[in-house]
């Protein structure tokens, strides 16, 4: 099985690369203005870049389950490196993806107690409102800023993913007093070790404060915040690694939900792109996590932080005007 | 009866059906209008064959040549294919709002004052989110 996976997985990456390559050739990627729309655009008929978006994003939802990843920190950076659109549409459908993602993972999440409304309520407050700056901040920049930022915010999240430790159980010796009067807690079905663990959170407040970063640089880029989500819940708060994933998941749907209405209601949402990306990387995720559940081989994980790296430095040199 | 400590409380419960029941509804119009407006089925105010001359403009600028809606304005444009395709995606967005208003009396039964606070709040945050005040590079 795993041989076959490999080959399936190396098939995938493979046809993802062949895409992003013909992308690259067949697209007019530099941002034009009113005037100079007419001569430049697209070499392909009008919906192929539809057809090509969604098989992309099949693909690439297959990749983020299997590497453990969302969907929204793959997009952005590859369809904003190698496709045509102006980055602020391609960070406007990455929120929508990411939302489409949590909203479709959150219910089964909440009913199996993995994801804690309790925890999330008050850590979504200061994520969402932030990231409604993010967004304002994002939309008001020129694009090769937002992609030098971006750049340097992948690099920074590979490095994360890469090094960051997690902790299936973190000791938290004593609850802080803000999760105490909160009653941030909770109890849940542990099946693999066939027992409830209970489970407290301490370092509310440097929590809460990290998560006003975490929504603006969310906002900003239309990355989704899993990445930086998992760790401060984590090893910085506490909570178990199974509640710090579900939460995070969840949190995703209230986080990028306020930013998602900023770029929808500045016009920076285009169905075109939005909607081949959102069902792409639904059916992709779906068929990733039923070959997750025969096998998943350790170098994928790898190989999806390698995908991403190439993301990120392409993602600064496009900014850096290096590699157009 | 003892309580199950284990199991999801019932505000969870609530607000976990409630998501579930937009989310496909949300994702059945987003399918089903795009394909209205891929088939050209309405007319559009940026045809299908003409959007990708137009997706390298920032967003900014694409809505100053076009004079396209923005904030709430899209509402008066549902006729147009490609403006019949932001319901669902308000829908999908709106969602989470509308899980908060479910949960507030369940938080004020319990007298949990706290989240009851902080509930309002974050309805705000997405009101004003949502409203259309906020918005960048429009016209």
């Amino acid at each position: 099985m795993g041989k076959r996976l490999s080959k399936f997985f190396f098939i995938s990456l493979t046809l993802l690369a062949l895409i992003l390559i013909a992308c690259t050739v067949l697209a007019t990627t530099e941002p034009t203005t009113g005037q100079q729309v007419a001569e430049k655009g697209s070499k392909l008929p009008w919906w192929a870049w539809s057809v090509i978006l969604f098989v992309f994003t099949f693909i690439l939802g297959i990749l983020a389950v299997l590497g453990g990843v969302g969907g929204g920190v793959l997009f952005v950076p590859l369809v904003g490196g190698f496709f045509p659109f102006h980055i602020d549409f391609v960070r406007g459908a990455g929120l929508i993806v990411a939302l489409s993602g949590a909203l479709a993972a959150g219910p089964g999440l909440l009913k199996r107690n993995l994801a804690s409304l309790r925890l999330a309520i008050p850590v979504a407050l200061i994520a969402s409102s932030s990231a409604i700056i993010g967004a304002m901040i994002g939309l008001a920049l020129p694009a090769h800023i937002v992609n030098i930022l971006l750049g340097a915010t992948i690099i920074g999240i590979v490095i994360i993913m890469a090094s960051a430790k997690k902790s299936d159980f973190p000791n938290v010796p004593k609850p802080d007093k803000l999760s105490q009067t909160l009653g941030i807690m909770g109890i849940y079905r542990e099946v693999s070790l066939g027992k409830d663990i209970e489970w407290n959170i301490h370092r509310t407040v440097s929590g809460l404060v990290l998560f006003i970063v975490i929504g603006v640089m969310a906002g900003m880029f239309g990355l989704g915040a899993g990445w930086a989500n998992v760790p401060v819940l984590n090893l910085l708060m506490g909570a178990p690694l199974k509640i710090s994933v579900a939460t995070s998941k969840f949190l995703l749907s209230i986080t990028d939900t306020s930013a998602a209405w900023i770029y929808l209601n500045s016009g920076a949402v285009l169905p075109m792109i939005v909607v081949p990306s959102v069902v792409g990387i639904m059916l992709g995720s779906i068929v990733g996590v039923r070959i997750l559940a025969v096998a998943k081989p350790k170098a994928i994980k790898w190989m999806v932080i390698g995908l991403l790296l190439f993301a990120g430095v392409r993602a600064l040199l496009k900014g850096l005007g290096i590699w157009r | 009866m003892v309580e199950d400590r284990t199991k999801a409380s019932g505000e969870q419960i609530i607000y976990a059906n409630i998501l579930n029941i937009g989310m496909y509804l949300g994702l059945a119009l987003i399918i089903v209008t795009f394909l209205i407006y891929m088939l050209d089925i309405l007319p559009s105010f940026i045809s299908p064959q003409d959007i990708p001359q137009y997706w390298t403009m920032k967003s900014g600028d694409f809505i100053h040549s076009f004079h396209a809606p923005t904030g709430w304005d899209w509402l008066a444009m549902i006729n147009k294919g490609d403006y019949l395709n932001l319901i669902g995606i308000a829908l999908l967005a709106g969602l989470t709002i509308l899980c908060y208003l479910s949960i507030l009396p369940i938080l004020m039964k319990k007298k949990d004052i706290p989240y009851v606070i902080i509930a309002i709040i974050e309805v705000l945050v997405l009101a004003l989110a949502a409203s259309g005040i906020l918005k960048s590079g429009g016209h």
